[in-house]
């Protein structure tokens, strides 16, 4: 039986009172929650913040490169589809810099679970705008403020049909636990966006700021009608619910592969060439 | 004998058929052949060709006269008129291509009417075509009857193409006033390979089975032909949303414990460069083809050009060891393609495999593929093995620099990597003596072994050169047949580079006393600036005086290769 205490890694280098933390406890609960043991899974994630999440608990790990967590994490999974795959990135790693791979992992559908602490701003290189950073806000390298109007990751992901789309926020553990737990058992690709304070470099959007603004989904929601999750997930100002958004069953892209449909993932197949001799005569 | 066919017209117009049916017929006839072909950056309309040279004897590059041109479109004769060899002439439907040109050379045949009278529609005037030029070679037409059986993807469409096929061949066994051909019995059928399909079907033979890319020529052959073979080898290929997810996607896979690869050209390995740096920093085996074509930015989408030598040996922040191959025929491919996925595996740093436009979309004969020759030894760490260890620690330090590469999964021991300087673990440190004992281990501790692993170029002709060619990838065949034809009166060699980088150890550098020991070595390149007499020179500090570089997007032919070394001669 795997315990919470597995699931301890490196000391983390956050400043204290980041809202990572919170995302921290409640994925470590959750896999524990869910029996899995740590080298059951295996997390990807690129560069910023969130990233350094995987050093900071337990399980295999390919730490890449910033904005590229999502084609790692599609490599592993057709590679091997037998293993749970946790994509951690920030909104500047996934939204930014990582913009298309995000767009094509979810028309893909590949069954990688997305988390993406979002603070709505680069909290790595000292609090630079994002992509979700508000209109309007000044940052060191926005003195004018930010021009361009925030990104919604959320109403994105449900307007591309993403297969589950959920947000949490990270001072609520509890609920970010069932999340997990909610994505990790949807059969697809899923989008958790966790609003997390950067207590450093965010003066805008405090904890405070969430607070006032967050709001459980009701209990009798229905995340599987599109009109009204795509109306509930544009709603970002005075309230911002939280919960999962948007759910849509999609056949899943490793059962569209012919190669992997009910077969044993790649890496568990024999390493040789098979059949060559069919191929070398078609060049006669 | 050796006879040039040359097919001309619009993109779209079917010459690649017609080229490679020829193709087939030739090498199933047993003749040995080398086909080339020059198109440009579109779909529909423009001029194209598609050359096929064969010969009883080996043939390995271009030839300039043309023995039979197949003049397809109006430009054809004009552009390739003066081609024509002494025996030479050209075939062309004056109804087709409303023209009508007078002389013994150009003869006149109804393509379409020949295909619309035998119940065909014009689409198969090719296969008159190609049926007229079997004849006019005095060929068999039944060899062509049977390539269009193993072909036609459409068996619907069989019947009326063989029949309109043997209409064209009895047309031209009956009028060609100017054939002179000679055609050699037969031999044994032999194979026809390209480029691309080489460096494939050798991925395949190695044991690759992730590919991930993003088409651009003259890299997508290799992309068609990995997703054509996927279900029957076990093979998963993605083609990714561009060159920057392909490289990344390839390396997910690699860590997850599969052989992997991905093929680019020019501006797409610019996009993966970033992820070649990931694979040296994390140690994730990787083989990755630049088919090259001319630059910078698109230059010439569909030509040839060796330029990105030093572009790709440089290529990535940081500083990462790798290893560069260019192959210049199918069996360099062969032996280099599975020396490649070796090599990767066996020292965790990624392989780049240079070609070009000319090598990629080029086709040989070949007898055979031995099968035997692909060796695939597994060095990674799984299942029971990896369940016995002890402990594990993904880069843990090591005499060789090499650690254990385990699969993720296949026991409770974790595998970690990461983008960040690290420690053995595979954790973020930020301390110098981790720094400097990691960069000693990645790079300083794997080079001399991997030097040990190269082997020097192919030396070929005169053990005593007055003249020494030295050249390397696709210029291999033009190289060496000029090595033939100035061999009968000079003391000429070529010396011909498919392992690139890093060069063999001081110990095994013997090539470079026969470079310094001629009386006139020539570097002869595909490009504007010498990139590989530049490594040369990098590496040994030997300057060569003498070059000879192209760099108009077209491939040498051994006519002007040789007229470019006659102005070497004089003094030998």
């Amino acid at each position: 039986m795997v315990t919470l205490a597995e699931y301890k890694g490196q000391k983390p280098a956050w400043c204290p009172g980041c809202g990572d933390f919170g995302i921290l406890t409640a994925f470590k609960r959750a896999m524990f929650e869910l029996g899995l043991e740590p080298w059951q899974i295996t997390m990807v994630s690129g560069i910023g913040q969130a990233s350094k999440l995987p050093h900071y608990t337990m399980g295999n790990t390919f730490n890449g490169l910033h904005g590229r967590t999502l084609p790692v994490a599609t490599g592993i999974r057709l590679a091997n589809h037998g293993m749970p795959v946790w994509a951690f990135a920030g909104d500047g790693d996934c939204y930014g810099e990582g913009g298309n791979h995000w767009l094509h992992a979810m028309r893909r559908n590949i069954n990688v679970k997305l988390v993406v602490h979002d603070n709505q701003v680069y909290g790595l290189t000292k609090g630079q705008a994002s992509p979700t950073s508000m209109l309007g806000m000044k940052t060191p390298t926005q003195p004018f403020g930010v021009l361009s109007d925030e990104l919604n990751p959320v109403s994105v992901a449900v307007g591309f049909g993403c297969s589950l789309v959920a947000r949490g926020f990270a001072a609520d553990t509890d609920q970010l636990v069932e999340l997990f737990k909610a994505v990790y058992e949807h059969k697809g690709f899923t989008l958790l966006d966790i609003l997390q304070p950067c207590v450093s470099f965010n003066h805008l959007n405090t904890y405070d700021w969430y607070r006032e603004r967050c709001y459980k989904l009701e209990d009798d929601y229905d995340p599987e009608n599109f009109d009204r999750a795509y109306e509930r997930a544009s709603e970002f100002g005075d309230r911002i619910p939280t919960g999962v958004l948007y759910r849509k069953a999609r056949q899943v892209y490793e059962d569209r592969v012919p190669v992997l449909a009910g077969q044993l993932p790649l890496v568990k197949r024999p390493q040789e060439p098979q059949a060559l001799e069919q191929t070398a005569k078609e060049f006669y | 004998m050796d006879y040039t066919i040359k097919i001309g017209g619009a993109a779209g117009q079917g010459l690649q058929t017609i080229g490679a049916s020829l193709s087939k017929v030739f090498a199933r006839h047993g003749y040995h052949l080398f086909s080339f072909q020059d198109y440009e950056s579109r779909v529909r309309g423009g001029h194209n060709f598609y050359q096929v040279r064969f010969s009883e004897e080996k043939v390995f590059c271009p030839r300039e006269p043309v023995d039979i041109l197949v003049a397809l479109d109006k430009e054809s004769l004009p552009l390739h008129g003066d081609e024509l060899s002494d025996i030479g002439f050209a075939i062309y439907d004056s109804a087709d291509i409303k023209e009508k040109f007078e002389g013994e050379r150009f003869i006149d045949i109804p393509f379409s009417q020949i295909a619309v009278d035998q119940g065909g529609n014009k689409v198969m005037a090719n296969a008159a075509a190609t049926g007229a030029v079997l004849g006019m070679l005095g060929m068999d037409v039944e060899l062509l009857t049977r390539v269009l059986e193993d072909t036609l993807k459409r068996k619907d469409l069989l019947e009326p193409n063989v029949k309109v096929a043997r209409a064209g061949h009895e047309f031209g066994s009956k009028n060609c006033p100017r054939c002179s051909f000679q055609p050699a019995a037969g031999a044994s059928p032999r194979m026809t390979i390209e480029g691309n399909a080489a460096i494939a079907f050798a991925a395949i033979a190695s044991g690759c089975k992730f590919y991930s890319g993003y088409p651009m020529t003259p890299s997508t052959g290799i992309l068609t032909f990995m997703a054509n073979h996927a279900e029957r080898h076990g093979l998963v290929v993605e083609q990714a949303e561009d060159e920057i997810s392909a490289i990344n996607m390839v390396l997910g896979a690699s860590f997850a414990g599969v052989r992997s690869m991905t093929a680019t050209s020019g501006g797409g390995f610019a996009l993966m460069v970033e992820g070649l740096s990931l694979a040296g920093m994390t140690e994730t085996p990787v083989v990755v083809v630049l088919a090259q074509r001319p630059g910078p930015a698109t230059g010439f989408p569909t030509r040839t050009e060796q330029s990105d030598l030093l572009f790709g040996l440089f290529a990535g922040h940081g500083e990462i060891p790798r290893i560069a191959f260019a192959p210049g025929t199918p069996e360099q491919a062969f032996a280099l393609v599975n020396k490649a996925f070796d090599l990767t595996e066996k020292y965790q740093v990624p392989v780049i495999i240079f070609t070009d436009q000319h090598y990629a979309d080029s086709e040989w004969s070949l007898d055979n593929i031995d099968l035997g020759q692909f060796e695939v030894r597994d060095y990674r760490v799984r299942g029971d093995a990896f369940k016995a260890l002890s402990s594990y620690r993904r880069h843990a330090f090591t005499d060789d620099g090499v650690s254990p590469l385990a699969v993720p999964g296949d026991a409770p021991h974790l595998v970690v990597t990461d983008s960040d300087e690290h420690d053995e673990e595979g954790h973020i440190v930020e301390d110098a003596e981790t720094r400097r004992r990691m960069v000693d281990k990645r790079y300083f501790k794997k080079m001399p072994n991997i030097r040990r692993e190269m082997e020097p170029p192919l030396v070929y002709g005169s053990d005593k050169p007055d003249i020494l060619l030295v050249g390397w990838g696709s210029n291999y065949g033009v190289l060496k047949e000029s090595v033939d034809v100035l061999g009968a009166d000079q003391q000429v060699a070529m010396m011909h580079f498919t392992e690139l980088y890093p060069l063999p150890e001081e110990g095994r550098r013997g090539f470079m006393d026969t470079i310094r020991g001629a009386k006139k070595a020539i570097c002869v390149e595909n490009n504007a600036s010498g990139r590989f007499a530049q490594l040369l020179r990098m590496e040994t500090g030997y300057e060569f005086e003498r070059s000879i570089r192209k760099y108009d997007g077209r491939p040498f032919t051994l006519e002007g290769l040789l007229e470019e070394i006659d102005g070497h001669l004089s003094g030998v």
